[in-house]
This record gives structure tokens, sequence and C-alpha cells, in this order.
């Protein structure tokens, strides 16, 4: 298994006590699967994502990428995870501002050495972003530097995809075309794919969906 | 409404207490330097004029006896007749330089104490005092007579009353000159009435020594100047980060209705409470900063300030005032631009804080075409200028073209190392390194200011002591010189002297107009101490051998400028021709000079015969040589000049000007050090959306933290790579173009690699030591904090 989350605690510090948000998630994913993770505003999507990602620490419970615990590991060791095993794609902000677009489409593929032109070539023209390689992300519309953070997620073929309402600020048309190509890509790449959204359309589409209620997984559907 | 704008304005501050530090800080730093520059310049001329008035003794008329010492009687005697003189005795104590003054009737400015202080006049004249620096005070061994330390004696000098010289030197009833006041009563029997024996010397318009230490204060004029520019690039850079960060807040009053002008108002009213606070603390800080620094500069600051010697402090208002008009002064200069941009700031202009960088590269082509128009005025100035204002204006205007070329450059060689680069991290690196150029490069100008000024300071003051004591080996190279009262006691002195020493250099001169211009001409022996000591700066070969067989002469630097005289030339001294064989500098001489052979000068002027005597010796026998000479001739301190006497004087004072100029480099370096602060941890929030990204793909904070670092180092290396030429060309302009100017001959410039390493070490230091906290700071970043970068709309 790729992926395998098991009792799961992640609380915050609030104005009044501990604020728990996520209590005892429990999840499974294998390569080439699609799964949607939807809920309501404030119930821990993007918490959990972030601790699947190694970005985040829980309080207690076990994320195993690949069958190695990540939370065995030091700053380091998941720093080389997110690397090597794992793309995120954010709601914003994915770009490196000072890098032009095409070096941002190829930043992690080199830093993990996975490199691969034809590859990039390809993606930059089905995401129709070959006119913009040379440019800077502030040069970009808010859909374009979305779908470049998409190019850069695919680009380093990374075997755990994670996406946290990448299409948030898209309009409907332009998400769906963005969603079809990543979905289409994931599984060609034989990656899993892991998306948070709120658009129970596109959660449609993915292979399976769950639910996050009062920090719980409440239903899993076929 | 006031109420409401001032407080939404001041809040930022009580959210940002940081920046408010750094601003005051600043400020006070830059005002700080500024009051310890001066110090310092003052404190030079303190120790020169010192030097000057001790040493010089040009500045009065004065009256020698031929016989060797004034009776105290002939003294009263030319006083009742009306003579303002005043009474000089002078002496060794233990090898040390003993001089006795009256203070009451000694005229004003000659007394190198505070003696306008009633106080000590008294005490002076009651009791007897030894005033020396603390140094000689230590060598000097028991006395009977309270010792009193002040720094404002030259160096290996004691001061005291007339009676308690008298004492100590056991010289009762005798007084070695006497000092005529410029001012005279218009009647008063001539001097050959009242004591035949006596002679009149003129006062000489200025000692050598006076006007060699004229082009230093210059000098270092130019550098207190260099100084505040460093401060006003650092209080400029601290006055722009807190108006951009307020951006948000100012639009946020604008659109709630608040007038443009009414804002303006307010920020200037904070703005001057703000620089006023600051320079006060500024004039404080640089006044203990200083003093905890250079004990020397201590004596200084008790001019400057009107610090009693006691200990207590007490500041003179008008230091008050000029440090807080700096202050303030610097803090309009620097808000100018800022207040400007705000009030052309259309009112929905993007809050958020890359629009900054966006406009600083939109205004990077302004800044290169006024940087290379600065330039190309700097080269102009200096190739066909003339005058001292040129001279200035060339340095203006190169110092601030380069500062504002440093990012132009620094930004091309960045996106050089961007195209070379190999590695994606590598090619992240130099790309993100441009991207914070905007928001550092004015601590990166005054640090290249700082650096330049640093270079600059020490080659000039190096080369300055290099030719000075070049200079001293050259004119004083025998170990001891004679000076003779009359044509007789010269030659039984010539005769004595040759039975005693190795050799006795005559030195006789002539005054001529050479091609209109009055010159000495000299006539010394031909002897390998010229061959050996003589520097010429330029010469055909065989100078020497050439003046030795008469047909040729060799003039000083001053007359060859003048005249337009070069090399192979003729010049005619009384009616005969000679070729100019060689040039040689004659620091801070301000007239002509001609040297001949010794046969040729007696055979042009047949009546001079020589008075003064250089005698060569070992250097261990001078003493007991000028004891015997006083024993037997009479001979008093004025007669006789000790070389290594003067030149360890010399070396003294330079030695005190080097404490204070090493202290003032490590000063500027660390405020620009400062400014690296300021600039790094203003910029840290900035750079949290700018790194998110980097570290979510799998870099570790530890590593954005190092990386910082280097940038730090490697900006730092970059701007001290392009620092040394500018100083160096600004020590060039100081030394070949200012004081030629100024003074009539060239400075010889040498270069010091060990002092510029050593400053290049320092100032990449202070760029490592000043990007520490905000790297570390980056490194403990939360990754919660990261995480909101993508999670949040910014
Ligand atoms: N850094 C934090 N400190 C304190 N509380 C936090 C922090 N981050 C998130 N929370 C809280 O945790 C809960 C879950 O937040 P999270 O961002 O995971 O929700 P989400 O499901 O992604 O919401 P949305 O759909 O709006 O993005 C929220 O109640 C939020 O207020
Ligand atoms: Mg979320």
């Amino acid at each position: 298994m790729l992926l395998s989350v098991s009792d799961l605690h992640k609380s915050y510090a609030g104005p009044d006590g501990h604020l728990p948000v996520l209590r005892g998630i429990k999840m499974l994913l294998a390569r080439g699967e699609t799964l949607a993770l939807t809920g309501e505003s404030g119930s821990g999507k993007s918490t959990l994502l972030h601790i699947i990602g190694g970005l985040d620490q829980p309080d207690s419970g076990i994320v195993a990428v690949d069958g190695v615990d990540i939370g065995a590991m030091d700053d380091a060791g998941r720093a080389g995870m997110r690397r090597d095993k794992v793309g995120v794609v954010f709601q914003q902000f994915n770009l490196i501002p000072s890098l032009t677009v095409e070096s941002n489409i190829g930043f992690q593929a080199r830093l993990s050495g996975r490199l691969d032109q034809n590859w990039i070539k390809e993606l930059a023209d089905r995401l129709g972003l070959s006119a913009q390689l040379g440019k800077h992300p502030e040069q970009l519309s808010g859909g374009q530097q979305q779908r470049v953070a998409i190019a850069r997620t695919l680009a380093a073929k990374p075997a755990l995809i994670l996406a946290d309402e990448p299409t948030g600020n898209l309009d409907e048309e332009t998400a769906d075309k963005v969603m079809e190509l990543m979905m289409t890509l994931a599984i060609e790449t034989d990656s899993a794919l892991l998306l948070v959204t709120h658009s129970h359309r596109l959660a449609g589409r993915m292979g399976r969906r769950l639910h996050l209620r009062a920090g719980q997984i409440e239903r899993a559907e076929e | 409404m006031t109420n409401a704008g001032l407080l939404a304005l001041l809040s930022h501050w009580r959210h940002n207490p940081m920046q408010l530090f750094t601003l005051v800080v600043a400020l006070s730093l830059a005002t700080a330097l500024w009051s310890g520059v001066q110090a310092v310049n003052t404190e030079a001329r303190a120790s020169y004029d010192a030097a000057a008035e001790t040493l010089g003794e040009g500045m009065f008329a004065q009256i020698i006896a031929s016989t060797g010492t004034i009776p105290q009687e002939d003294f009263i005697a030319l006083r009742r007749a009306g003579w303002l003189v005043s009474p000089v005795v002078e002496g060794r104590l233990d090898g040390i330089r003993l001089i006795g003054i009256d203070a009451l009737t000694s005229p004003g400015g000659l007394a190198p104490v505070g003696l306008s202080d009633g106080k000590l006049t008294i005490e002076m004249i009651t009791r007897g005092i030894l005033f020396a620096t603390q140094e000689t005070l230590e060598r000097l061994g028991e006395v009977d007579v309270r010792k009193f330390p002040s720094s404002d004696v030259a160096p290996a000098v004691i001061l005291t009353d007339v009676g308690t010289a008298q004492i100590l030197l056991g010289l009762d009833g005798q007084i070695s000159r006497l000092i005529v006041a410029p001012q005279q009563p218009i009647i008063q029997p001539p001097l050959e009435v009242i004591a035949p024996n006596f002679e009149l010397i003129p006062p000489q318009s200025g000692s050598d020594m006076g006007r060699l230490t004229d082009s230093f204060h210059l000098n270092l004029t130019a550098f207190g100047l260099l100084s505040f520019i460093v401060g006003i690039f650092i209080v400029h850079g601290a006055i722009g980060l807190a108006f951009e960060q307020r951006r948000p807040a100012i639009r946020t009053l604008r659109a709630l209705g608040f007038p443009l002008v009414h804002l303006i108002a307010l920020i200037v009213f904070e703005l001057v409470g703000i620089s006023v606070l600051a320079g006060m603390i500024g004039v404080g800080l640089g006044y203990f900063m200083a003093a905890a620094l250079l004990p020397d500069v201590a004596a200084t600051i008790s001019g400057l300030y009107g610090q009693s010697i006691s200990g207590t402090l007490h500041f003179r208002p008008e230091w008050w005032v000029s440090g807080l008009l700096i202050a303030v002064g610097g803090t309009a200069l620097a808000a100018a631009a800022s207040l400007w941009r705000l009030a052309c700031m259309p009112l929905l202009a993007s809050a958020r804080p890359h629009a900054w960088a966006m406009q600083a590269r939109r205004s990077r082509l302004i800044q290169t075409v006024f940087a290379m128009f600065l330039l190309v005025a700097a080269s102009l100035l200096g190739w066909l200028g003339s005058g001292l204002v040129a001279g200035f204006a060339m340095l203006a205007a190169l110092l601030i073209g380069a500062a504002l070329a440093l990012p132009v450059i620094l930004d091309g060689l960045l996106a050089a190392g961007e195209r070379h680069a190999k590695s994606i991290m590598e090619e992240w690196f130099w790309a993100d390194t441009r991207q914070q150029l905007p928001g550092l490069s004015l601590a990166l100008m005054a640090l290249l200011i700082a650096m330049a000024t640093n270079v600059g300071v020490s080659t000039m003051v190096s080369s300055f002591r290099l030719t000075f004591t070049g200079f001293l080996d050259q004119r004083l190279a025998s170990e001891f010189y004679v000076y003779a009262d009359d044509a007789q006691q010269a030659a039984s002195l010539r005769a004595y002297l040759e039975l005693r020493v190795d050799k006795v250099l005559p030195i006789q001169s002539a005054n001529q107009d050479i091609r209109g211009l009055p010159s000495d001409i000299y006539g010394p022996v031909a002897h390998a101490t010229y061959r050996d000591n003589w520097l010429f700066l330029d010469a055909v070969p065989d100078a020497w051998a050439l003046i030795e067989a008469g047909q040729a002469a060799a003039i000083n630097e001053q007359l060859a400028r003048r005249a337009g005289i070069v090399i192979g030339d003729e010049i005619t001294i009384a009616g005969q021709p000679f070729k100019v064989v060689g040039i040689y500098g004659d620091y801070g001489n301000p007239i002509g000079q001609v040297i001949i052979t010794e046969a040729k000068f007696a055979a042009l002027f047949p009546d001079i015969s020589p008075l003064r005597f250089g005698v060569r010796i070992d250097p261990s026998r001078v003493t007991a040589l000028s004891l015997d000479l006083g024993a037997d001739f009479g001979l008093t301190e004025v007669n006789m000049i000790n070389q290594a006497g003067i030149k360890a004087f010399s070396l003294a004072v330079f030695d005190r000007t080097f404490t204070v100029t090493g202290a003032l480099n490590i000063l500027t370096l660390a405020v620009a050090g400062f400014a690296i602060l300021m600039s790094l941890l203003t910029l840290a929030n900035m750079r949290i959306p700018q790194l998110a990204p980097v570290w979510a793909q799998g870099i570790t904070r530890a590593r954005l933290g190092r990386l910082e670092i280097v940038r730090a180092v490697l900006l730092a290396l970059l701007t001290t790579a392009l620092a040394l030429p500018l100083g160096l060309s600004l020590a060039w302009t100081l030394l070949a173009v200012v004081n030629v100017e100024a003074f009539g001959w060239r400075l010889p410039m040498f270069l010091f690699p060990l002092d510029y390493a050593r400053l290049a070490a320092f100032a990449v230091a202070a760029a490592a030591i000043a990007a520490l906290w905000p790297a570390t700071k980056l490194a403990r970043t939360r990754p919660v904090d990261l995480l909101k970068v993508f999670a949040n709309e910014r």
C-alpha cells in the first residue's frame, strides 16, 4: 500500500484550550488510485493533507508512505520524502517567484533527479503553457499559475499527488479541463491522487470519495 | 481627526517595535558616526596643533641672546620699556623636553593647555604643575612637583611655569628666549638700545609641519563627509522600509477620507519627533563610543563637549544643536524620496510588498542612467577640472555614482551566475538573491561607501605616514643638527665638531628668484648622506654626479609645478645657467628650492657662510654631544635638533591618529553591518512566501537558513571587491588631485594589501554576523507559518 494512515490525531491550541481537529483518522491509498476528500470548511481537510505530505506533524497516529513511517523521520528525512515521493498542489502561491515558469516546472524533478525534458515539454503542451515558459509567475493569471503548479507536480512523477483545492479559483470550465488532465496524467504515471475539494461534481469523477466531519472519516463510498 | 490619524500611524510602531527600534538605532548611529568623526578630526587637529605650537614656535617673533641665555633683569628691563615679551625657559629633564612659559604674559594661542581656565593659571603661577601626556609623565622620574596629565600637550613634552622650569633645570634667574607678542605698543625704544646683544627673529609664516598637517586635516574633513553619507544611506533605507510597510495603513486612512496633505503633515511631525530623539541618543552615543574606544579622544571630547577634566559630563549646547540638526536634516534628506512617492501614490496602489520590488526594478533604469552620468562627470572632472571645488565635486560624483551603480552591477553579476548555474538549487539561489537585491541594495551601498572610505582612510593615512617619515629621513638624514648664532660662532663650532664627529655637513642657503618665483638655493657638500637618502620623484641617471660636477641642479616639486620646469630644462641662478637633472618631494615647503654643489654655491654667493651644520655621529653619542655643546658654547634647545627625537615625536603623533582612524574603521563597518541586519530582518517577513514553495518541495529549513548566510557573505564579498578600486580611486583623488590643488604638491600613494585584506575580512564577518540572526529565525520558522502561505488569502 502506498499510503496508510491510522489513528491520526491532531489538535490546535485555541483561545479556550485545545481544539481537536482530527480525531482518529484512518485511510488507505494505493498506486493508480484517485480519491476525493470532501468536508465543510474548517473540517480539517488541509490539516490532514499537510500531515500526509510531511509538511506538518500529528499529535499521534501513524502515517506511512511506501511502508515507511514518516513520524519517525527527522526534518531532513521528511524533506527528502517530500522531494522524492510526494507532489503537492496548494490552493495558491505554489510557485517560486524568482524563477521562470520553465524552471518552476522543472524544479522538483531536478531536485529529485528525475528530470525528463521531453516529458516537461509534453506537459507544458498539454496544459497550454508552452507560450509562458520564459515568464515569471507574477506575469501569469491565477489559472495559469495553478496549471504551472500542476505541471510541476506531474513533472517529477511522484508516487503520491496531494492536491488541495487546486482549481478553487478557476472557472468551472477551466477547472474541469485541468482536473480531467490531472487525473489522466496521474493514471498515466501510475501515481496515487488525493484531491481535496468542495465540488461534488469533481469529487464524483474520482475513483473513491471520503467525507470528513467532526474530525473523523464519516462515509466512504465507491 | 488628527488624533485618530496619528494614533493609526503610531500604532504601526506598537505592532512593530523592532522596526521603530531599528529606525531609531540607525539614525542614532548615523549621528553618532558624524559626531565621532568630528571628534576624531578635532583630536587629530588638537595633537597636530599641540605639536606645531610646542615644536614649531614659528608663529611669533622671538628674542634670543647671542650669549646663550637671557638674564631675568633684561627681561624686566624690556617689559619696563614697553616691550610685550613673554619668557620661555627650556631644557631637558630625564631626556624629556621641558618648557616653562609664563601663562599671564604668553600670547594667546601659544599655550597648548587650556590656560583660559582662570583657576589653572593661578595654580600654575603659585604652586607649579607639570603638564604632559600620561605616557610622558610615566617616563619622567621622581620630581618634587605636582604632575598633571593632559593630552592637549604634544607627546614627549612637559609644560610648566617659568619658575618651576628654572628650578628643575637649574637655570636660576635665566631665561632661554623671549616670545614677542604680535601686538606691540606703537612707541617703544629699539631693541638695540636696551639690550645690544639681543637678536629679534621674525615669525616664520607657518611651520613646515603645520603646512603638512593642514593637508591632512583637509583630507580628514573629506572623510567626515563620507561617513555622514554612509549614515544617510542607512537612514534612507530604514525610513523607506517603514514607509513601505505602512502602505496598507496609509491606504486605509486615505480610503476613509483622510486628506493627503494632512497625512503628510502628520508623518513629518512624527519623523521630526523620532529624529530629535535619535539625534539626542546619537550625540550621547558618539561621545560615549569615542570616549570608550579611545582614551586619547576623551581629551578632545572635553574640548568639543565642554566636559571639565574632572570627568563630569557637560555637553556644550552648540554640540547638541549641531548633532540634532544633522539628525533632523539627515532624516529630511532620507525621507524626501519616500514622502514624494507617498504624495504621488495612487489611492489604490497595491499594498502587497512585492509591488515595491517591482517598482524598484522599474526605477533601476533611471538609477543606471543617473549613475553613468555621475561617473562620467567624475572622470571628466578628474581629467579636465581644476581647483579645489572640482576636486571635491569629483569625489562626491565618484562616490554617489558608484553607490548608485552598485545594484546594477551586482544584478548583472548575479544574472551571469544564474545563466551558468548547473543545478536547480544553484539557479534558484542566484535568482532568489537577485530578487532580494532591491531590498538589500541600500544596506549594500552603505557597506560599499563604508568599505571604500576605510580603504581610502588607510591608504591616505599610511601613505602620509610613509611619506612623512621618509621625508624626515631625507631632510634630517644627519643624526644631529647644530645652529650657530653668528659667523664667528659657526667657525669655532665647525672646528670643534670636526674633531669629535664622523662628518660635519654645513648647510647654507641664499634666497633668489627662479623664473620669478622666490626660492632658496642650497649648496650642500658632496657626501654619501645625500646620495643615499635623497629620493627623487623624477631624475636623470646619476643625477648627483652631474650636480657635483657643477653644471646641474635639482629642484623641489613645488618649483617644478609652479614654473612648469621639467627634467632637462635650464634655470638661471645668479646669472649662471644650470640644467635641472632631478626633482624631489619637498612636503610642506611653501616656496621653491634648488640644490647645487657646494663649490658652485661658494662661487656664486661668496658672502654667505654656513650657520647650520648637520652632524653625522653614532646616535648613542648624540645626548652627550648636546650636553657638551651646551656646556662649551652655551647652546640651548633652540640651537640643536636631535633627529631621532623629532622622528620619535612625529611617529608618536601619527600613532595617535592611527588609533583613532582604526577605531573609526571598525565603527563604520559595524554600522554598515547593522544596516545589513536591519534590511535582512525587514525582508525576513516578505521572504516567507518566497521560501515556502521551496520548502514544500523538499528543502529543509536549516538548509534555507544556511543559504541565507551564504547569500549575505556573497553579497558582502562582491561589494567589497567593488569597494577596493573605489576606495583606491578615492585615496588617489585626495592625494593627487585635492592635495595638489590645495597645497601645490602631490602626496605619493602607497598600497597596503594586508590592510585591505583585513578590512575585507571585517566586512565579510560583519555581513555574516548580521545574517546569523535572520537566518536562525528563518530556520526556526514553524511549518504552520509556512503553510499559511498556501492556505490564506494574503
Ligand atoms: N495554525 C492553526 N492554528 C490554530 N488553528 C488552526 C490552524 N490551522 C487550522 N486551524 C484550525 O483547524 C481547523 C481545520 O482547518 P483546515 O485548514 O484543515 O480546514 P479545511 O477543512 O481545510 O477548511 P477549508 O475548506 O476552509 O480550507 C479549523 O477550525 C482551523 O481554524
Ligand atoms: Mg483547506
